[in-house]
């Protein structure tokens, strides 16, 4: 049985009808068309499906959608400009072969995202630490670090 | 990956919490922060007939200091333990659960009646002889820490029961020390020294089913009244070393001569 719920994605408003047992990144991906959230392990040890949720960080596949009732959850899908300028750390990705396949990005830039909002000069330890829920099969994690870094330091 | 369906229910009070377990007839699950909760239900490890979210529940999410204790609602978050002043040791080993987003959602209540011999929160409970107030229908009780925890992810409570507040004493001298294999993951092993009106006690994480209160008093002696058994992470040998040297360590960071 379904649950009407309203939560607010991207700025953006959702009346959605979603079965409880669907999670959040469920329904992000399959009723409001953001499958920028990727979904790794579906159990919370990737954190390729990291969003923010009343802005703190949290694994969508961790919470049920009919638990984001009323609350405003930030995706990857948010964080360019309105003219598709790239948010500085989308570009420092880049510019720092910060991904490589792409799947754990979305993940690790929202994560960042909470990590530049929440620590105000970070050094290389603390963004390893902070990022170290997220899981990168790829790069070996040094360009991901170089481009947090240089984030933080460029703004 | 996909949990087996189930009922919803999101009630606003203690009472109606109580009243939802006992209607689901032991087939209900509370669910706080459900980072533990919803990975099992995920592979269908757990199938929960009915989902009792306590999210909502006023009231359970202060965290109060006084005469020496600082009682944690069961709805305070990690990340608020991690940065709360009022206890620096449950401070210290909420940073080690998990990660930030994991932190964010994840609960005090939750962690002590997930009743995980790996967890950080279970062993400062035992630690510094912390109370666990528990609603049922009957009213409230407090049961010691120490009795909660009767096996790997069992208690003593009853499954119309529920966590609603930790009392964890002050303690005048602390150490915390564990061994992960990377950071963010269950400890293999985790030793709190806590002393409380002047009773030291030493309790090991990760070695037994429950959090383990040792009757030595140093870390040389540890060693032999240990039993833990070995699996993939880690075998008995290694994690009984591992306990001595992080009693080691959480004593000398206690000040207290091991």
């Amino acid at each position: 049985m379904s649950v009407d719920i309203t939560m607010i994605v991207d700025g953006e408003r959702f009346d959605l009808a979603v079965e409880p047992r669907h999670t959040l990144a469920d329904v992000l991906r399959e009723q409001c068309g953001r499958t920028g959230t990727h979904v790794g392990c579906e159990h919370g040890v990737c954190g390729a499906c990291t969003v923010l949720v009343d802005d703190e960080p949290v694994r969508s596949c961790l919470m049920f959608a009919v638990q984001a009732r009323e609350c405003t959850v930030s995706t990857v899908e948010g964080l360019e400009g309105e003219d598709g300028t790239l948010h500085p750390l989308q570009q420092a990705f880049a510019d720092h072969h910060g991904l490589q396949c792409g799947f754990c990005t979305p993940g690790m830039l929202m994560t960042a995202v909470n990590l530049l909002d929440t620590v105000a000069d970070p050094d290389r330890e603390t963004i390893r630490a902070e990022m170290s829920g997220n899981i990168c099969r790829c790069t070996g994690y040094t360009g991901i670090v170089d481009a947090v870094e240089d984030a933080a330091r460029s703004r | 990956m996909k949990c087996a369906p189930f009922e919803y229910v999101r009630p606003t009070s203690v009472d109606d919490v109580l009243a939802a377990l006992a209607e689901a007839d032991g087939e209900g699950k509370i669910l706080a922060g459900g980072q533990s909760l919803v990975p099992v239900m995920a592979l269908r490890m757990a199938r929960p007939a009915v989902l009792v979210d306590v999210n909502k529940v006023e009231g359970l999410s202060d965290l109060e200091c006084d005469d020496g204790s600082v009682h944690v609602g069961a709805l305070v978050r990690h990340r608020t333990l991690a940065e709360q002043t009022a206890h620096p040791l449950l401070a210290e080993a909420a940073r080690h659960i998990g990660h930030t987003a994991i932190r964010t959602r994840g609960t005090a209540g939750g962690s002590i009646a997930h009743a995980d011999p790996a967890a950080e929160l279970p062993v400062v409970a035992v630690a510094t002889g912390a109370t666990v107030t528990v609603a049922g229908a009957d009213g409230d009780r407090w049961v010691a820490a120490e009795d909660l925890f009767a096996g790997p992810l069992m208690t003593t409570l009853d499954p119309d029961e529920m966590v609603t507040g930790i009392d964890f004493p002050v303690p005048t001298r602390w150490g915390f020390a564990e061994f992960a294999r990377r950071h963010g993951d269950f400890a293999l092993v985790t030793v709190v020294v806590a002393e409380v009106d002047g009773d030291l006690r030493i309790v090991v994480g990760g070695v037994g089913p429950v959090p383990i209160r040792a009757r030595s008093t140093g870390a040389e002696t540890l060693g032999d009244e240990l039993t833990p058994t070995g699996d993939l992470h880690g075998s008995a040998d290694f994690r009984r070393g591992l306990a001595i040297e992080m009693a080691r360590r959480a004593l000398a960071s206690a000040g207290i001569q091991g």
